[in-house]
């Protein structure tokens, strides 16, 4: 037996609101992430790429399609918490240690004290902050806090990875180091990503595959594949890199050179 | 320890201002008091308030007893009832609708008309009335504030606790309730000096004539003014002692917001 795709969607769409005031975030849907996959999602703001990622988290449900996560409905998928959550902003609890937000989802299901020390400082390695375990939330800088929250959704050893705009409110040098951190940390893992972001080279960096959206309602318009060679910091400079980040940009703009912003 | 040191300093830093200020005022209100000739029942020298605080500190000492455990008791019942009050106005939206209109009409009761009714309720030996009119005092800006504070949670939050499939009681165990301290010490702070004042007026209205009221009563009623203002200056005292346990309560309560010493 196949390990089941990480996550599958088929023709989801969501409405907001009823009658004629409603807005249709997203709609035709299809996509299908493979176990141990990187994909991100880019489109313009609007493109209603947060929304599809919420409802595969099953944060938002969807008005139409069916949305499988590991093989399962994404309800069953939350309960079981097969998938792992960062936001753009941190999100930790300030009155906690950082060990202490690490922990929280490991506590909220019920694994033992000793055991969740453990689990959490193995985590921290893993996000290199083990000399910050009992710092508090503030005294950490924006990036040392996304790293605390990545450690945190990676907790229950997900098989899945939801990222949105993690790195979106980080300098560009952060970003850069938190892009490849991230690399290490799914290499280790081995976790599906599905990344929200509006970052090309972002998008190009990390993932083997970039979804790009239209806005209003969002649709899939191209899969862009990205046939990188690694993942290290010479390949930022190389010309495959940016050979794909031309493509993803002519994937945004619709691929159509002659007319532009016309009348469809 | 460095950073002990510095908050240490903070302390006297922030101490030390209203001391020096503090024995100013009053070696120049002894000053005027000598130099004009004024008379005592117009406005005594401090020098003979503190003496009379030192010849009746037994009684004036036993009458702060009296009034500050009516003040205590009260605020003990106010604030507990306030609490569970927002807790099931935050859980219940019927509740919050039956409850919040109910809140504002106690805040409007005039507490010093309440008192002689409550005196007939109860025994005129009793203190009941007083610790009635404490608590119902103290109700209203411990329920408004902790229902804010128990309604204001991070959007993000609440998407990771809905992530972890959490009950709607493990969230405001882990999110809601730590995430309302900053408010219910707010609210704290306001009702624990207004109810030593609420203890105090309360007095005036009949009942017992034991406690701080009636103290300054019968000095005033005695043309011992010095002794009726150093009793006042003993009801000072007494809101204060209440004012600062409830400042330390919340140090003790919220390490994490603790003045950093290395961010200075």
């Amino acid at each position: 037996m196949s390990t089941p795709a990480a996550v599958n969607l088929e023709g989801v769409g969501k409405r907001f609101g009823e009658g004629t005031g409603a807005v249709q975030a997203v709609s035709d849907i299809d996509l299908t992430v493979a176990a141990g996959e990187f994909v991100s999602l880019i489109g313009p703001s609007g493109c209603g790429k947060s929304t599809l990622l919420r409802i595969v988290a099953n944060l938002i449900e969807p008005s139409e399609g069916t949305v499988l996560v590991n093989g399962k409905p994404a309800g069953r998928a939350r309960l079981d918490q097969d998938y792992g959550i960062a936001f753009q902003s941190a999100g930790l609890l300030e009155w906690r240690t950082v060990q202490g937000n690490v922990e929280l989802p490991l506590g909220l299901h019920g694994v033992g004290k000793a055991q969740r020390r453990a689990q959490a400082l193995e985590l921290l390695e893993l996000v290199g902050l083990a000399d910050f375990a009992e710092h508090r939330p503030s005294q950490l800088s924006g990036g040392m806090q996304q790293r605390v929250a990545i450690a945190r959704a990676l907790a229950r050893r997900p098989a899945l990875l939801l990222m949105d705009e993690p790195f979106g409110a980080l300098d560009e040098m952060t970003r850069e180091r938190m892009q490849s951190e991230l690399i290490r940390i799914c290499a280790e893992t081995s976790a599906a990503v599905v990344f929200v972001t509006h970052s090309i080279p972002e998008a190009v960096f990390l993932s083997q595959r970039v979804v790009v959206m239209s806005p209003r309602p969002g649709r899939i318009t191209e899969i862009v594949d990205v046939p990188l060679a690694g993942r290290d910091e010479d390949v930022r400079e190389a010309e495959q890199f940016f050979a794909a980040i031309t493509d993803v940009r002519e994937a945004l703009r619709g691929r159509s050179p002659v007319t532009d912003e016309g009348p469809a | 320890m460095r950073t002990q040191a510095v908050w240490a300093g903070r302390i006297f830093q922030g101490v030390w201002p209203p001391i020096i200020f503090g024995v100013g005022f009053l070696a120049l209100w002894q000053w005027f008091v000598e130099v004009r000739d004024i008379e005592p029942f117009v406005l005594p020298k401090p020098s003979a308030i503190f003496e009379q605080l030192r010849l009746h500190h037994d009684t004036i000492f036993e009458a702060a007893r009296i009034t500050g455990a009516n003040a205590l008791v009260g605020l003990a019942v106010g604030l507990v009832v306030g609490v569970v009050a927002a807790l099931l106005a935050a859980r219940l939206r019927v509740l919050d609708e039956m409850l919040t209109p109910l809140a504002a009409a106690m805040a409007a009761i005039p507490i010093v008309a309440l008192t002689p009714i409550f005196n007939t309720m109860f025994a005129s030996t009793s203190s009941t009335p007083r610790r009635l009119v404490v608590a119902i005092y103290v109700f209203f800006p411990i329920f408004v504030n902790t229902l804010r504070g128990l309604r204001q949670i991070d959007p993000v939050h609440a998407e990771l606790m809905r992530s972890y499939a959490a009950s709607p009681w493990t969230t405001t165990k882990v999110v809601r309730l730590p995430g309302a301290l900053p408010f219910f010490f707010t609210g704290l702070k306001i009702a624990s000096s207004g109810a030593v004042i609420a203890a105090i007026v309360s007095e005036y209205f009949g009942g017992l004539q034991k406690g701080l009221g009636p103290a300054i009563t019968s000095a005033a009623a005695a043309s011992a003014y010095p002794r009726a203002w150093a009793i006042v200056t003993a009801a000072i005292a007494l809101g204060l002692v209440f004012y600062i346990a409830a400042v330390l309560a919340e140090r003790l309560a919220m390490p994490w917001q603790r003045p950093q010493g290395e961010l200075s």
